[in-house]
């Protein structure tokens, strides 16, 4: 079922001649592949070419001879400045969150549409479908849905909160920052549980059915049967998964925090460090060094983290990958 | 095999538990629906939570009257279709051509494509290389970034190379040219994978409101989820200014409010996506577990 890419060793040792002749064989596919060439050359890799601001006293009206070189100074500001831990907790602390709540309602969530047997097919298929629906939703949608159902007048929330009795006076949920981290949270559940368990369950799938009699021959019941085949049938899924995300784990999102931050009452647990970088990079004078300064930080811990990761997870995945 | 009577409670609970999921799912956007369908000034009396009180169809007759909202309308349209049919084009030819398992740039290719979806400059080196190419405020800065996708190439190729040879190896035989042999069989075999792949590329292009606030700030070429932002950070945040066709709208004591207005926008944004998306479903787990080997 997966498919492994960039594997093509086979047609790279070969002798030049025989280079220039398929060159020639293959014309047409290469001046097809030429623009392609261009194309991820110029929108891809020349931009990395402004990381050298970075290093500089950036000043857009000069070119780049003229630039002032500072070295690292920009990286010792970044990691002088008190905002920058901040942001860096209301990163990790995100990121944690959606990590852990994400996996466990996607993995609830496929483990117990599993359980729904034949004679609920259709049933299942409409919560299927009804629960990939937000994925499709733009951040801004959603966004505004959540401040409406958190509303402090007539959201539905407080109402219901209210109703139950489990709250004696309505909470400005949007308002305080003890929440902020966990309506991030709640709202990616809410957001992609539907559309991440669809790996499971394709997962589960594959899982031996023979197993589940054996199973049931032992005695076991539905629950002991979820807990001892089903989920240990799509451990190394769980694991790659988790191992692959990870490598994420700077880039805690950045729309549905700047967007539900924009109230002001936040800030200080809402901004991320593609916040900070926006902020800083757009938001003052010469703040464009500054700026790309900090979000090259961001991109070399992340792949750092990330090569370290897919790295991981190809040795835990090997034995389900061949 | 039968039931046990403990399986039934089971299988209860279960179902029960799914109807509340699907509650949970459905409840805010059918809220947004009623409000979008009912009287704004009324709305704002509160209260408003299963059904219409007073029926209008005023707001969303104030969407496409309202001559900023319907510009941005149109222009998410024009991106998201001009975008949508480059991408699918362009990322199913590419990925025709890495289909070829001798083709001699394959490997190289590859890797200097996949290397795109790792190494990210930016949003600073992005914003001055899009100055720099006469992107900023230009409204080519939505379309031609999103030319091809790695990912998207990756996703057809292995459908691609799933499909038997032979389909292709006649009209080799014959002397069709690449081209030829992508338009006549390449695209009409990947219909399914190009569908799913359109679908992807649309409701990312339809759903951005990043690239207008950054590189695109100008009101001709605002689109609707950037409208609906200012609007909705305007009615979050005291201070920052509502767009001016609601302030009109309010002096003029017309019946439309910010929220009411946004409830009938973000039906117009959500509707089109809620009808296609269900008929691609069952190519979602392609997508899914190609994303996993990315």
């Amino acid at each position: 079922m997966i498919t492994n890419l960039a594997t093509s060793k086979a047609t790279t040792e070969k002798p030049r001649k025989e280079f220039f002749s398929q060159v020639k064989k293959q014309k047409e596919l290469v001046l097809i592949s030429l623009p392609f060439f261009v194309y991820f050359f110029i929108f891809n890799y020349m931009p990395l070419w402004g990381l050298t601001m970075a290093f500089q006293n950036y000043k857009p009206q000069l070119s780049f001879f003229e630039q002032e070189w500072v070295g690292f100074k920009h990286f010792q500001n970044l990691f002088t400045d008190p905002d920058f831990y901040r942001v860096m907790r209301n990163t990790l602390a995100m990121s944690i969150i959606n990590l852990v709540l994400g996996f466990v309602t996607a993995i609830g969530f496929a483990l117990l549409l599993n359980e729904l047997t034949q004679e609920f097919y259709g049933f299942k298929r409409v919560v299927q479908t009804i629960s990939y629906m937000p994925h499709f939703l733009s951040w801004i949608i959603v966004c505004g849905l959540v401040s409406n159902i958190l509303a402090m007048d007539d959201g539905i929330l407080n109402e219901i909160l209210m109703a139950l009795g489990l709250i004696k006076e309505k909470i400005h949920f949007m308002g305080k920052p003890e929440y902020f981290w966990w309506i991030v949270g709640f709202t990616n559940v809410w957001k992609s549980m539907g559309w991440n368990s669809i790996i499971y369950l394709a997962a589960i799938t594959s899982i031996d059915p023979a197993l589940y009699e054996a199973a049931a021959i032992d005695g076991y019941g539905r629950f002991g049967r979820m807990w001892h085949i089903t989920l240990p049938g799509i451990k190394s899924t769980i694991v790659v998964l988790l191992i692959m995300n990870a490598g994420w784990i700077l880039n805690a999102g950045f729309e549905i925090q700047y967007i539900l931050g924009t109230n002001g009452l936040v800030l200080d647990v809402s901004e991320t460090i593609d916040i900070f970088v926006l902020k800083r990079g757009f938001g003052r004078t010469s703040g464009f060094a500054f700026g790309t300064a900090a979000g090259m930080f961001k991109t070399v811990v992340s792949a750092v983290i990330l090569v370290l990761c897919n790295k991981i997870a190809g040795w835990v995945g090997e034995e389900r990958l061949v | 095999m039968r039931k046990s009577a403990s399986d039934r409670v089971i299988d209860s609970i279960i179902v029960f538990f799914m109807l509340i999921v699907i509650v949970v799912m459905l409840y805010p956007l059918w809220n947004t629906l009623i409000v979008s369908f009912n009287d704004a000034r009324d709305s704002i009396k509160g209260g408003l939570y299963l059904w219409p009180r007073e029926w209008t169809l005023f707001n969303y007759q104030s969407v496409f009257k309202t001559e900023k909202v319907f510009n941005a309308f149109l222009i998410s349209v024009a991106r998201t279709v001009i975008t949508t049919v480059l991408n699918v084009f362009f990322s199913g030819l590419l990925a025709y051509v890495l289909s070829h398992k001798d083709f001699v740039f394959r490997r190289f290719l590859t890797i200097f494509m996949v290397m795109t979806m790792y190494i990210n400059a930016g949003l600073i080196p992005q914003y001055f290389l899009y100055r720099s190419l006469g992107l900023i405020d230009s409204f080519w800065v939505y379309v031609l970034p999103a030319l091809v996708g790695a990912f998207n190439v990756i996703v057809i190729r292995t459908y691609i190379n799933s499909l038997p040879a032979s389909l292709t190896e006649s009209a080799k035989i014959d002397g069709a040219s690449e081209m030829k042999i992508y338009f006549n069989i390449i695209i009409p075999m990947c219909l399914p994978v190009l569908a799913t792949v359109a679908l992807w590329v649309a409701v990312g292009s339809w759903n951005s409101w990043f690239d207008s606030f950054i590189f695109a700030p100008k009101q001709e070429l605002s689109t609707l989820q950037y409208e609906m932002m200012k609007i909705l950070s305007s009615s979050m945040q005291q201070g920052v200014r509502q767009p001016d066709y609601l302030q009109q709208s309010q002096q003029q004591r017309s019946m439309v409010t910010p929220n009411s207005l946004r409830a009938a926008m973000t039906m117009v944004a959500t509707v089109p996506i809620l009808i296609v998306y269900p008929f691609l479903q069952k190519y979602f787990v392609t997508v899914n577990i190609g994303s996993v080997k990315e």
